[in-house]
């Protein structure tokens, strides 16, 4: 269809390059006459295909092998390479997130076993210190206890030998009495018989 | 001969060599074939070449252009289609690559030929049917035959899906030949404006400014056009591979 409009105006008299300025617009859409008819439109110009096909195949065959053979492999290793590192990586950073998880939980655990331990200190000396001051107390209030009995039995025994002078005294007094009411000695037994029996 | 805007495809015979009659000489297309495989491949091999860990820009740049095609070629023809991805990847990076080139003031523009993305389509094909047959045997006939079909409907599917078949290697090559042409005749037709509007004058020269703006904005659009022309070669490319590695839709 091209060929044959172009054939068509290369022998077509009027299209000749002898316009004026004013045609010089038509001209540059139209083909112009001046070319030789052989080369007509170029991509229907037979006559270029056995070269064009023949260089196409040695330039593309080329590249294709090129490509296939090094750039190709190339890039998809630097690919893979990536993929791989990236994994790798994301692999290295939860195993050290792990880690750090451990470190955390065996801190706390020490912590624990420290507070116990320390917890436990204290109740030991608390406990030993008021065993202490138990065992203190009870020691000061037995000797307390001794000292508490000893002054009783002195009392009693005090008492006791106050109460046998009240008696003597009393028939040494009854005695005197009676002597000076009756003007004669009493006799001892009876007196202290008297007194005995009035206490 | 600068203003003829089909000027830019013409090809020039740079070292002529002629071998049984045919022409083999080595073109200005040629030239930019090499060109294309040598910035592609270089771009690739040097900005690889550190292995970075972590990618330079430029790294970064390659890289991601084959994870853009693997994850192109894994979604359309799932892991088993993954053997096929160096001819995936290299059509996309040439694709992409000479059209880009062509973008350049006076570069050759090797896909606005149709030979070459033709070549290029029926390469895609012919992997499609040598390794469906390979692969499948008599079974790859399946694809002409989709489950489920009412056998009285059968063989208008079949002829329709022959036909679509066929016509693939066409659509994929002049898709991406008709977008480099047109593209490339549309941004020479304005980029002559502005030349021929600036020789009348200064009122000329003030109009030329419409053109110069509209050769502007076409350029940003051929650069969209170069990529997503690369980009539709190589996801149909995946697609058509689909077919070779699983014939039963």
């Amino acid at each position: 269809m091209f060929t044959a409009t172009a054939y068509a105006q290369t022998n077509d008299p009027a299209a000749t390059p002898e316009g004026d300025l004013e045609e010089t617009i038509q001209e540059a859409i139209e083909v112009p006459a001046s070319q030789p008819a052989e080369s007509a439109f170029p991509p229907f110009d037979t006559s270029t295909y056995p070269s064009q096909l023949l260089w196409l195949a040695i330039t593309f065959g080329l590249f294709y092998l090129f490509l296939q053979k090094v750039v190709l492999p190339r890039i998809g290793g630097i690919l893979e390479v990536r993929r791989d590192r990236i994994a790798q990586d994301l692999d290295q950073a939860a195993r050290m997130r792990e880690e750090s998880d451990a470190a955390v939980a065996a801190y706390e655990q020490d912590l624990a076993e420290a507070r116990m331990k320390a917890s436990a200190i204290a109740n030991t000396a608390r406990d030993k210190a008021k065993a202490d001051a138990d065992a203190e107390q009870r020691k000061a209030e037995a000797a307390l206890e001794v000292r508490l009995t000893e002054a009783e039995r002195r009392i009693a025994s005090i008492k006791d030998a106050a109460m046998s002078d009240v008696g003597v005294i009393a028939e040494e007094t009854a005695a005197a009495i009676v002597e000076e009411m009756i003007g004669a000695k009493v006799d001892k037994r009876t007196v202290s018989s008297a007194v005995a029996a009035a206490q | 001969m600068a203003d003829d805007p089909i000027y830019q495809f013409e090809i020039n015979r740079l070292i002529p060599i002629e071998v049984g009659g045919l022409d083999f000489s080595f073109t200005n297309s040629s030239l930019f074939m090499v060109a294309t495989v040598a910035a592609a491949g270089g771009f690739l091999y040097l900005t690889t070449m550190s292995r970075g860990l972590v990618p330079s820009r430029v790294q970064s740049v390659s890289e991601l252009s084959y994870e853009f095609v693997a994850s192109m070629l894994r979604d359309a023809a799932g892991t088993q289609g993954m053997r096929f991805f160096p001819l995936v990847f290299s059509l996309f990076m040439f694709v992409l690559v000479a059209n880009l080139l062509g973008m350049v003031p006076y570069f050759f523009t090797v896909t606005s030929h149709i030979i070459v993305t033709f070549a290029l389509a029926l390469l895609v094909i012919g992997t499609v049917i040598f390794y469906g047959f390979y692969k499948h045997g008599l079974k790859f006939l399946g694809l002409f035959a989709p489950s489920g079909v009412p056998k009285a409907l059968l063989p208008l599917v079949v002829s329709i899906e022959i036909i679509s078949f066929l016509s693939r290697p066409i659509s994929l090559s002049v898709r991406l030949f008709a977008s480099m042409l047109a593209g490339h005749i549309t941004l020479k037709v304005f980029a002559g404006f502005i030349v021929s509007l600036g020789s009348l004058g200064a009122i000329g020269v003030a109009g030329a400014i419409l053109p110069l703006l509209m050769t502007i904005a076409l350029t940003g659009l051929e650069l969209l056009i170069s990529f997503i022309q690369a980009y539709v070669f190589a996801i149909l490319t995946c697609m058509y591979l689909n077919d070779a590695v699983h014939p039963n839709h």
